[in-house]
């Protein structure tokens, strides 16, 4: 897989200190789970978490602590099997979900119960919790996502097919990482539907009479 | 989050950089860490918790969780670290990068009542090592001495990012700046950082 467009340096971090919605959350491990170079460079964003984390004055803790923990350990059914767990395969090798994807739809496209917007448009919220848009999108050859501006971040991710938009092409693995700057109205251009991973951490502003019109019908 | 609005952003800033840290200790850390996941013996697993779990209880308090649920989170944190030690890849993350994304996950899942997305569910292991055991240690102290340098508006958006847990959007509405300015901080702040990787250990 080549992936072209990557998650911004900001987006990394604050996915790294947790400080990002549920939605905005697993759109970006997502893309981490696709693509090696962004994943390196969360192990790093990650380490700052770490280093900030032993500049910290320690807080006192129970002296009971760990002998809690110890008993917690005792307690446990089975000892931890080093080896089973190691060899275990994270997901099927010809999955197009990714594997923490997998965790709100399970293995397979093919069991959404997508909703329509209008023809050829289709989506199905994921439960989410913590504010902002989360779904999936389904956009048959041809057919754009209505012309949209954001209040503050959106994150699109490529899962299948692709489109074509102000900014470039955008094939599965791809990452759309905007803000409030951007206006654009993504046009599938790939022979099969396009599949899009969506968040936002606020609603969409349409810039169309249609787009506001339809926005309280579709919810974004 | 109860008492997150009564913080001046960024308060404890002065606090946080001033303790001075032992350039070798995080490479101890990490070496530990990695023969506890080889060994599983409880004497390592007991230094490590002493060591650790005042730090993770003092992350999950900055959080603005309360002290009895820090409390709880900690040992369920450190309990982690235990039954998943056999993940961690001493090449990849110093001990105390590691500890802090469970520690973070931990937290976030009990805010929320819903698993944080991981990307390397349980793949620590596969995918190309980084360099040697400890290298990554290496780093991450030269990255907190980084740290120190930062100019005070960079370090308050990464602060305001780990320590209090707010997006982009909050952080822009709390200190009165527009959303891409916030990120062009935070870029800044984070490319500066990150430079200790691009140079040779």
């Amino acid at each position: 897989m080549s992936i072209r467009h990557h998650l911004d340096e900001a987006t990394l971090l604050s996915y790294a200190a947790g400080s990002m919605s549920q939605g905005m959350a697993l759109v970006t491990a997502c893309h981490l789970a696709m693509c090696s170079a962004c994943r390196k460079r969360a192990q790093h964003s990650e380490a700052i978490g770490g280093a900030l984390m032993e500049t910290l004055t320690p807080s006192p803790i129970s002296d009971s602590a760990l002998d809690a923990v110890l008993a917690a350990i005792e307690a446990q059914d089975e000892p931890i099997q080093v080896e089973t767990v190691r060899s275990k395969p994270v997901r099927p090798v010809d999955s197009d979900v990714p594997a923490p994807l997998t965790d709100y739809i399970g293995e397979s496209f093919d069991e959404i119960e997508w909703k329509r917007i209008v023809p050829g448009v289709y989506y199905f919220d994921l439960p989410c919790q913590s504010g902002g848009v989360s779904r999936l999108l389904r956009i048959a050859p041809g057919k754009a996502m209505l012309p949209h501006t954001h209040e503050g971040n959106e994150l699109t991710l490529v899962l299948k097919g692709s489109f074509t938009d102000e900014i470039g092409r955008f094939a599965a693995g791809d990452i759309a990482d905007l803000d409030d700057q951007i206006e654009h109205q993504p046009l599938v251009d790939s022979s099969e539907d396009c599949i899009c991973l969506v968040a936002t951490d606020a609603p969409l502003k349409f810039t169309t009479i249609l787009g506001r019109l339809m926005q309280p019908m579709t919810g974004f | 989050m109860e008492d997150k609005e009564n913080r001046t952003p960024g308060d404890d800033v002065e606090k946080v950089v001033a303790i001075s840290r032992d350039p070798s200790a995080s490479r101890e850390w990490t070496a530990r860490l990695a023969h506890f996941a080889e060994t599983r013996e409880k004497a390592s697993y007991i230094q490590l918790f002493r060591h650790f779990a005042p730090k993770v209880k003092a992350y999950i308090i900055r959080l603005g969780l309360t002290e009895a649920t820090a409390e709880e989170l900690m040992q369920e944190t450190m309990l982690a670290v235990w039954n998943k030690a056999h993940l961690y890849n001493s090449s990849k993350a110093a001990a105390s990068t590691w500890i802090f994304t469970l520690a973070r996950n931990q937290s976030i899942d009990w805010m929320r009542r819903q698993k944080y997305p991981e990307y390397e569910l349980e793949d620590w292991h596969v995918g190309e090592d980084e360099g040697d055991a400890g290298e990554q240690s290496v780093l991450s102290d030269r990255m907190a001495e980084a740290m120190k340098t930062l100019p005070e508006n960079q370090a308050q958006v990464i602060y305001m990012s780990f320590f209090e847990g707010r997006s982009h959007q909050e952080i822009a509405d709390r200190i009165g700046i527009p959303l891409g300015s916030v990120k062009s901080r935070i870029r800044l702040a984070a490319d500066k950082l990150k430079s200790v990787w691009r140079v040779d250990v």
